[in-house]
């Protein structure tokens, strides 16, 4: 396309799209938001910016269909984006520009990508013409994202929009969900044409979500499940993806199993169920790590068997038999070779199977979990949610948080010691609770997270709880918290420190304590800049009614606590050992 | 699709624990950045591709890759389902040398006089299967199709006669035990998933596993 049409093509936008029998003529642009909408989208995180303005142009005049939350900061719009995906359960969609507002989507689509997260994600590029030119702001995301996004394309005809969005959003949330990334010409935004009526995609020949389920594999499981004397389920993400939490509960309440969970499936069945044995993994429960090694059959459901949970791998689970449910076939034998690997939805696979097992308790077998418990009660949770010392521990905020709220709340964290002391302690009545960075770990998701978790659950409590060192990598999004008055509230837990690695240089640095320590402004006064409500509390006198008056508050609230230098995390599994060497201290 | 159709894995238990030469065909979409999709799930894990070859298949409009590597099977087996994971892929075969037929082109350019002078060209043209394909004053091309060993040798043979320019074309691979794609496709172009898209080795363990 030469210039001189772009020009033509740029007065015309001005002109009302009208609405054709059917159809729709108009821009590029506005055919994609027409398709946003259709795709039932109603909230979007974005920034703009060059080539994406006549997207934004066109958004002007959708401000009562499509709510654009302008963040600050492009990697703070796509963590908001997964939040709310994590909270709704619905595609999360941000808008960047092309350039550095691409490049800054990398962090968040990796962490999506790694994490089984749904994104749309909508950038601009520059016109098709300058593609290759070295044009400002021009950047190949295609190639910088192919690697972190489970499917991209390039826009650069305004006749590819619908087709190119229906697929994305279909890619986004079949089978195992992803990120996906379409980047649209600035040309093709403009370009006016007529376009058809929309059409929403599910099939794409070159790409099955799903199998059909075999019934010999389900078979197959039942009779290691019936033939089972200590038998053990792991759960993950995928449960919770696969909206298969009741046929879960169901298929374990029947089996009478104990499980245990990745933190990306934690809130899956409420903590208090009677089968609910805790966390796996590195900082995990002392049971069910130990057990690992114990039990007899170990039945693992939408989960993937990464290194944090499962330790040194030749030393995993060896006597068991692994039965694995994965709708990822890729992830079946990746890491632990299945006995029998059953590749379907869970949604699907998990009633089949429950029909086909016996319906049993293991009393015995539970009671060694119980019994392995009531060490790590005694040795590590105890002192941990009633400390003795002077000095508060991040575990007895989260107690604190849990008396409060009952477990109702969604905990957002961000990564280090706070994430998963939040991850142990914290007490979830309702699925898709808890939203933290799982596999990439990424400092900074917390607080833009929690703003996009407070969209897609607006009616409930959201704590964005983060450590000091977190905190100050997306402190910027305290402008979008205050400019649109979203009702999150900020947990800083400051304990002066990079706490996780200290930990580590602690434990295997000889205390080398390098480049961990690190200062922090004055929260307090940072928050009241931006006219957020704040307090802080350096003494456990203090902490029960603060936290009462941060869940309470009606809007947004950060409060900081003040909380034990060099406390560390544990039980833990050090890197590299076996989940039975677990240490309690 | 029937089992006969189905390539089957004659590996031996030495294999499964030793790296040795296999051959990937691809059956995708012909889209643009597809390659680069494939190519990085190579050197993600840092391994090195032997010989990529892109071609039309015997379906119009479905793409077909021929990467060589030297993997293990265990490696092998996860690198086919990342492939075929990816969206425009449709499907992924592997094979060993002794299960697909494969050749490769070598051209190369020597000094006709050296040539004239030192070797009969009628002997290396016996002898390994080259054609000549340009003769000039200056210089001679040859031609070679076929294995590996064979092209290699001819360098080895052209190396004291001043071999000017020597190349080499990217594997290309039929397998054996293969009735094509045009059955397969029905079933993928079908919203319901038939039985062969649901084919995996985790209950046919053994004889008939060829990808997941």
């Amino acid at each position: 396309m030469d210039t001189a049409q772009d020009t033509i093509q740029q007065t015309e936008t001005k002109s009302e799209p009208s609405k054709q029998v059917g159809g729709f003529k108009g821009t590029g642009s506005q055919v994609l938001l027409n398709g946003l909408i259709e795709e039932g989208v109603s909230t979007i995180f974005g920034y703009p910016g060059g080539a994406i303005m006549p997207i934004y142009d066109a958004l002007y005049d959708y401000a009562d269909k499509l709510e654009h939350i302008l963040v600050r900061h492009e990697q703070g719009g796509i963590h908001a984006a997964q939040g709310f995906a994590r909270t709704s359960g619905k595609v999360g969609v941000c808008f960047a520009t092309s350039g550095p507002g691409a490049t800054n989507l990398v962090t968040g689509l990796a962490d999506a990508q790694i994490d089984s997260t749904p994104l749309v994600c909508i950038t601009g590029q520059v016109y098709a013409h300058l593609l290759g030119t070295d044009a400002f702001q021009e950047t190949d995301v295609i190639n910088i994202t192919t690697p972190v996004t489970k499917w991209n394309y390039q826009v650069t005809d305004a006749n590819e929009i619908q087709e190119v969005l229906a697929k994305a959003f279909y890619i986004a949330k079949s089978g195992r969900p992803g990120p996906v990334l379409i980047d649209i010409t600035k040309n093709a935004q403009l370009q006016i044409e007529e376009f058809p009526e929309y059409v929403k995609c599910n099939h794409i020949r070159s790409y099955r979500p799903k199998p059909k389920v075999r019934v010999e594999y389900i078979e197959q499981a039942a009779a290691l499940i019936n033939a089972a004397k200590k038998p053990f389920v792991l759960f993950g993400q995928g449960v919770v993806l696969g909206t298969a939490e009741e046929e879960f509960k169901t298929f374990i309440e029947k089996t009478g199993i104990p499980a245990a969970w990745t933190i990306m499936g934690e809130s899956a069945i409420p903590t208090s169920h009677p089968l609910n044995v805790g966390m796996l993994g590195m900082h995990g429960n002392y049971g069910p790590n130990v057990l690992t090694n114990e039990c007899d059959v170990l039945i693992a459901i939408g989960m993937r068997f990464d290194d944090r949970v499962t330790g040194r791998l030749d030393k995993y689970a060896k006597q068991a038999k692994v039965i694995h449910l994965d709708i990822d076939p890729a992830e079946i034998d990746k890491n632990v070779k299945a006995d029998v690997g059953v590749w379907g939805d869970c949604k699907e696979t998990l009633p089949l199977l429950t029909n086909l097992v016996d319906a049993k308790k293991h009393e015995e077998w539970l009671a060694k979990f119980r019994d392995y418990n009531q060490q790590e009660i005694d040795q590590v949770i105890t002192p941990e949610l009633y400390p003795e010392s002077d000095e508060m521990t991040m575990g007895e905020v989260l107690r604190n948080i849990n008396e409060i709220c009952g477990g109702d709340a969604i905990i957002v964290t961000d990564v280090g010691q706070h994430q998963m002391v939040a991850c142990r302690y914290a007490k979830f009545n309702n699925s898709r609770s808890n939203i933290t960075s799982g596999g990439l770990g990424t400092m900074g998701f917390g607080l833009p997270a929690a703003i996009g978790a407070k969209y897609g659950a607006p009616d409930k409590t959201v704590i964005a709880i983060i450590g000091d060192g977190g905190f100050q990598m997306t402190p910027q999004e305290l402008g979008t918290i205050m400019q649109f008055g979203v009702a999150v509230k900020i947990l800083i837990l400051n304990n002066r420190f990079l706490g996780m690695v200290r930990q580590w240089q602690q434990l295997f640095h000889d205390k080398r304590y390098s480049f961990v320590n690190i200062t922090s402004p004055d929260f307090v006064a940072l928050a009241k800049a931006y006219y957020i409500e704040a307090d802080k509390v350096d003494e456990r006198a203090n902490l029960r009614k603060a936290l009462e008056t941060m869940i309470n508050h009606e809007g947004s609230y950060l409060l900081e606590v003040m909380v034990g230098r060099e406390n560390n995390v544990f039980p833990m599994v050090p890197q590299g050992m076996s989940v039975s060497e677990i240490r309690l201290k | 699709m029937s089992t006969e159709n189905t390539i089957q894995h004659t590996i031996d238990k030495a294999d499964l624990e030793g790296k040795q030469e296999y051959t990937i065909t691809v059956y995708a979409e012909n889209r643009i950045g597809l390659l680069n999709r494939i190519a990085i799930i190579f050197s993600k894990r840092k391994i090195n591709i032997e010989s990529l070859n892109t071609s039309p298949s015997e379906i119009d409009g479905i793409h077909r890759f021929n990467i060589v590597i030297h993997e293990s099977y265990e490696v092998l087996r996860k690198l086919a389902r990342q492939i075929e994971k990816q969206i425009e892929v449709l499907k992924v075969y592997f094979n060993t040398n002794e299960e697909i037929i494969w050749q490769e082109l070598a051209l190369y350019k020597v000094s006709t006089d050296e040539i004239a002078e030192k070797v009969t060209v009628e002997r290396l043209l016996r002898q390994y299967g080259a054609s000549a394909v340009v003769i000039r004053k200056d210089y001679t091309v040859f031609a070679v199709t076929g294995h590996r060993e064979e092209t290699d040798a001819l360098v080895k043979a052209l190396e004291p006669y001043e071999l000017i320019e020597f190349v080499r074309s990217a594997r290309v691979a039929i397998i054996k035990d293969s009735a094509g794609f045009h059955e397969k496709l029905k079933e993928f172009e079908a919203f319901e998933p038939g039985e062969e898209l649901v084919e995996n080795e985790f209950l046919d363990k053994g004889e008939k596993i060829f990808t997941m």
